[in-house]
């Protein structure tokens, strides 16, 4: 996919090899890089996924990057449904509407 | 010329940056060794009472509505028998415009932030707060970046803090997500030193000002509707900004006889800094992974000294597991018609407990909730945890293990807020002052208004150490 100056985009950055991570992080941690996202305006002329570009942000701050994402949405949803849940109300209701119920 | 940003030259620089970040000079509240000017800190820096009711009227910000919560008062008093079941109230923060209320902390921070002339703010936050400073970016007129921890090292995010980004952007903010790690302080205090931007953080008197408005409401309003003071507030304990502001509102409104409870999520046995734990947990924020460390450090935040210190205000502390807060959100939502999120629910899940073995003519109040939605609902966090291998049970909850099983408590009455030990987390005050020369009499002094005990206590604590 081809990016155009002023798309939308999502960047990628390592921020620190795990070689340089701090001292005092857990051994699992340690392994891995620290890696940071940010989206903005594309300023390139013109770059595919996986160019080294430069974006402005929201707010005008311009940052170089990995380009990974053309117009990023959100996927984050209200989850499946979730079976284990579905006793909750009904046992509440039945407790509450007892022989003091209104 | 251009700055060196590197991880060393950052990190060497930091509290010169951070000094230019919140225009307070720390230094002049240091005292001897470990003591500092705590009141005076919050009196000089800070705004009185009045003042932040005005700033954050502004924006519209608190004079949240109080519930009471009939059904689930029924319900205590079904469980706890003949006199008990004290009767329990709510106040709805997530009727801030932010939807919780981080708004009053953010109100202040970026009142402070425009009066003193910065064009931007910058927090730390994959919680509430990065949405409270950035709405109130937006409302004020300031540039907003917003620093999160938020993937591991599959990119695979907890569907609450993307969410957390999504609201931030909607208010115009930059998010800037990161992977796991501390370090995460490197990137703040990098973006602090490129743009100059204020530091919104949680721990500054400003950000604890703001939420003593939540006190001082809560008192008004139960003089004014039920002629006295609530009897118990339970508060969900993260940083202790909550509790501490909360308990200072009630103290400057002269609620002395409020017992004070701070309430987490028992996330034990979870490392906080582990890549492969990070999102074996359904709790963001609200549990023992902040409250503790916190609570018995709490310097450790991202500013020199925390304006957020829960031991100096909390009566008592308990845990309520993962599982249990989320039947209680369901809870609310069936019986009580608020769905609401459920790290707010927190302190709802112990106030019920409580409130069962409490006499049916006292008062507890939960003291805030937090909006609701996708990635931010029971059915987003339960079904991400069955993703990252967690079970999900109906049983009792007192067999829960952190990061292995969510389990749902098969009927109300196993619904058991734990109480923690606060002399051990006192104790643990005391070691992490980590000095080996001993403490003069001004020292035993602040230690024991820091933790609440006597100067004989302490002495004697740290003679057993």
């Amino acid at each position: 996919m081809i990016a155009r100056k002023g798309d939308w985009v999502r960047i990628h950055n390592i921020v620190l090899e795990p070689d340089k991570r701090a001292s005092h992080v857990p051994d699992d941690t340690k392994k891995c890089p620290l890696e940071m996202w940010v989206k903005g305006y594309l300023v390139n002329e013109e770059a595919c996924i996986d160019d080294r570009v430069t974006v402005r942000t929201y707010i005008g701050r311009e940052i170089e990057g990995t380009l990974i994402e053309v117009n990023p949405s959100y996927q984050h949803t209200f989850g499946d449904y979730i079976p284990e849940l579905s006793y909750i109300g009904n046992q509440l209701r039945a407790i509450l509407g007892g022989e003091d119920s209104e | 010329m251009s700055r060196d940003t590197s991880y060393d030259s950052i990190m060497s620089r930091k509290n010169e940056i951070m000094k230019k970040a919140v225009g307070i000079d720390y230094t002049e509240f240091e005292r001897e060794g470990v003591v500092f000017d705590y009141e005076g800190m919050m009196k000089k820096t800070g705004y009185e009472l009045n003042q932040v009711r005005e700033i954050e009227k502004k924006t519209s910000v608190g004079d949240t509505p109080v519930y009471e919560l009939k059904n689930l008062t029924k319900l205590a008093r079904k469980i706890g028998g003949r006199g008990k079941g004290a009767r329990i109230f709510l106040k709805d923060e997530a009727a801030n415009p932010s939807g919780s209320f981080k708004a009053r902390r953010a109100a202040v921070s970026v009142y402070h932030a425009k009066k003193l002339g910065y064009k931007g703010v910058v927090a730390a936050t994959s919680g509430n707060y990065g949405a409270a400073v950035a709405s109130q970016a937006a409302m004020q007129g300031l540039k907003c970046i917003i620093i999160q921890e938020c993937y591991d090292s599959e990119g695979k995010g907890q569907p609450e803090i993307i969410e957390k980004a999504r609201k931030c952007e909607a208010y115009g903010a930059e998010v800037i997500q990161l992977t796991v790690g501390p370090e995460l302080f490197y990137t703040f205090l990098k973006v602090l030193d490129e743009t100059g931007y204020f530091n919104a953080s949680l721990y500054t008197p400003f950000g604890v000002a703001g939420i003593e408005t939540l006190g001082y409401e809560l008192a008004t309003w139960f003089r004014e509707n039920e002629n006295k003071d609530p009897d118990v507030v339970v508060v969900t304990n993260a940083g202790g900004g909550n509790l501490t502001g909360t308990a200072r509102g009630l103290l400057k409104s002269g609620a002395t006889n409020t017992t004070i409870i701070g309430a987490s999520v028992d996330l034990t046995g979870l490392h906080m800094a582990s890549d492969n734990q990070f999102n074996k947990k359904s709790f963001t924020t609200g549990h023992t992974g902040f409250g503790v460390p916190f609570s018995t450090n709490p310097d450790r935040s991202d500013v020199p000294r925390s304006a957020a210190r829960p031991l100096r205000y909390m009566d008592r502390y308990v845990t309520v597991s993962q599982g249990e807060v989320f039947y209680m959100t369901e809870a609310m939502a069936m019986i009580e018609g608020l769905e609401r999120g459920p790290a707010g629910n927190t302190s709802v899940t112990a106030a019920f407990n409580l409130a069962t073995q409490m006499d049916e003519d006292k008062i507890i109040v939960v003291q805030e909730t937090e909006y609701t939605g996708a990635g931010k609902h029971v059915s987003a966090q339960l079904s991400f945890a069955r993703e990252n291998g967690i079970s999900i049970e109906i049983g009792d909850p007192v067999n829960q293990v952190p990061g292995k099983n969510i389990i749902l408590p098969k009927h109300p009455s196993l619904i058991k807020a734990k109480e923690l030990d606060m002399m051990k987390l006192k104790k643990s005050y005391i070691k992490n002052l980590k000095t080996d020369k001993g403490f003069s009499d001004d020292e035993i002094k602040f230690i024991a208004e820091e933790i609440r005990l006597s100067e004989e206590e302490v002495k004697r604590i740290i003679e057993e150490m």
